[in-house]
């Protein structure tokens, strides 16, 4: 990004302006494209598609009025909020209640500069990139704690006090799993991560060890407790708290909150996939410039999307979890087999310094053979209960 | 010792019952949505898709209607009002209104069970929506109708057959006490 503008400072361009001010503009310049041609129409599809997949695992069919399927419920419900009456309580806070949204938002938006979508297409590839992601992706909860705290509900305050509470917790097992990955990348950069690993599964740190397999379930469950997910989504409670820190908020600041969890789900997605996954790695299948940055961004957004499908999927499948449960499940739990997971993989580093491919193509078959096993166990509940298939994604 | 083995067995557990839900849910995702996009999107209308006995609103077959007031009579909360005028000269009685309140009308079914022609019954429509309460009074005369009396060697025009085996299959189906065969107790089995 950096060398691009570089580049047009050079060819003279922008004759005449200082470099800062030109920096300036092409940061804000990106920020409104990455927003509103790549966020905002992702968060909203999302929304629209978790609504559908939700429906067709409890035998609905979900929104499918608007546009061809529903696929533009997302604009309709956009619009509406905005027409909507943005109420402020006269007992709130102004400032902060007005702020707290804008908070979430950032903190999830600043995610964006570190992803890369491909070798080329990263904002910015910094030394610190998934330390960074961890920091920015913390910002979120002083959000949630300003919106609690500023509405003076006694709904939104316990929302925002469970939220704070689960998010802090939920962050040592995730930046642990994220610590195994960085122990076996020896790097904290998002593309070095991704060059460390293979295009072939064998290769993806997912398999890498035993150790890093079970990293990845942590890492995936720790991101759903901290996106505020189902099954972990006690903050926004809707049968104790109401909506949670959300309560008191209308029309579009209400939106903002949501933007950003649907938006965070890709994020969490994401981060998987540059850790775990292998990122856009691609098989070495032509020389095209363009057609390998295509590929590659495409390879990436469906392992990502993948991920999100599989947090909707959870949410089709888990009951919410009590608050002494997620506690315990976070402590008791997740942190002493996160620790197990990093201290494994580092015996295993002094064992294997150089990885151990057999392992490795081992993990895979045991990862194939895992599939398999879920895909009978479908066939059974099918077979058993002899419905009518209807494969189509449409109705 | 028993606490690691049961910390153990925790995770194990955790593990495979979410692996069995998932697979429960995924299995689900593949079904065929159990819900009929009413009013639109299905082969055939709602109202035909319905059974003989659903007591969706009263209609009234006034060409079979012998005008015994039976029904306005065993109303419970009264929503069917008949008049009936007759004609000095020529002695013939005819219905000057026959109007039924859809807003009073309960659906108890009363008035089709006590019906003798089976004239009076439960349509499948339901679908009432109307934009004032006037508009749900069900008039069926426009013009005074004379009463029907049946013949005493059975009816000759064809189209009064139709239609008083139709009321009668009416009252054969709705009406019957349960017990009796034929009736509607067997249809449901």
């Amino acid at each position: 990004m950096q060398a691009f503008v570089d580049q047009l400072i050079q060819e003279g361009y922008f004759p005449g302006l200082p470099k800062e001010i030109i920096y300036l503009g092409a940061m804000l310049l990106a920020a409104l494209v990455v927003l509103s041609f790549f966020v905002a129409p992702l968060a909203g599809i999302t929304s629209w598609l978790e609504r559908r997949v939700w429906a067709r695992m409890q035998s609905r069919v979900g929104p499918n009025r608007v546009g061809p399927q529903g696929i533009l419920q997302w604009l309709a419900d956009g619009i509406k909020n905005l027409l909507k009456e943005d109420i402020i309580p006269s007992a709130a806070d102004k400032w902060l209640f007005v702020l707290a949204p804008y908070i979430v938002f950032v903190g999830f938006l600043a995610t964006f500069v570190v992803i890369p979508f491909g070798s080329q297409l990263i904002v910015a590839d910094l030394n610190i990139g998934i330390f960074y992601l961890l920091a920015v992706t913390s910002l979120v909860v002083v959000g949630i704690l300003m919106a609690g705290w500023a509405s003076n509900n006694k709904w939104s305050l316990l929302g925002g006090m469970r939220s704070a509470a689960q998010i802090v917790s939920y962050e040592i097992p995730a930046g642990l799993a994220v610590l195994t990955i960085i122990f076996v990348a020896g790097t904290m950069s998002m593309q070095g991560i991704i060059k460390a690993q293979g295009w072939a599964p064998w290769d993806w740190f997912l398999f890498y060890n035993p150790f890093t397999f079970v990293a990845f379930f942590l890492y995936f469950t720790a991101a759903l407790a901290e996106g505020n997910r189902t099954p972990f989504d006690i903050p926004e409670a809707e049968s104790e708290l109401v909506a949670g820190y959300v309560t008191e908020y209308s029309g579009m600041r209400f939106l903002f909150f949501f933007f950003a969890e649907w938006g965070n789900l890709y994020v969490i997605g994401a981060i998987a996939t540059t850790l775990f996954l292998g990122g856009w790695q691609v098989p070495p299948v032509t020389d095209n410039p363009v057609l390998i940055g295509v590929l590659q961004f495409m390879v990436f957004f469906l392992k990502a999307y993948f991920w999100v499908f599989v947090a909707m999927w959870v949410r089709g499948t888990l009951p919410r979890v009590r608050v002494d449960q997620l506690m315990s499940a976070c402590w008791k739990y997740l942190v002493p087999l996160s620790f197990v997971s990093l201290l494994g993989t580092a015996a295993w580093m002094v064992l294997y310094p150089k990885g151990n491919r057999l392992a490795s193509f081992g993990m895979f078959l045991m990862g194939v053979a895992i599939l398999l096993l879920f895909f009978k166990r479908v066939n059974y509940q099918i077979r058993h209960s002899r419905p009518e298939i209807y494969w189509k994604p449409y109705i | 010792m028993s606490t690691l083995v049961e910390y153990v067995g925790n995770v194990a557990e955790t593990v495979t019952t979410i692996f069995e839900g998932m697979a429960i849910t995924f299995s689900h995702f593949v079904r065929r949505p159990m819900t009929i996009q009413y009013p639109d999107r299905i082969e055939k209308p709602v109202q035909e898709m319905l059974p003989l006995r659903y007591r969706g609103i009263l209609e009234v077959d006034l060409d079979i209607c012998t005008g015994c007031l039976a029904c306005e009579r065993v109303c419970p909360i009264t929503c069917i009002t008949i008049g009936i005028e007759m004609n000095k000269e020529t002695k013939q009685r005819s219905f000057s209104h026959f109007d039924i309140d859809i807003c009073k009308c309960m659906y108890c079914g009363l008035c089709a069970e006590i019906c003798p022609t089976g004239s009076i019954r439960h349509s499948q429509e339901f679908e009432g929506a109307c934009y004032n309460p006037a508009g749900l009074v069900r008039h069926f005369v426009t013009e005074p109708v004379p009463l029907y009396k049946p013949k005493k060697g059975g009816e000759t025009d064809a189209q009064m057959i139709t239609k008083v085996e139709l009321g009668l299959k009416y009252l054969d189906e709705f009406a019957t006490p349960e017990e009796k065969v034929g009736g509607a107790g067997a249809e449901e089995g």
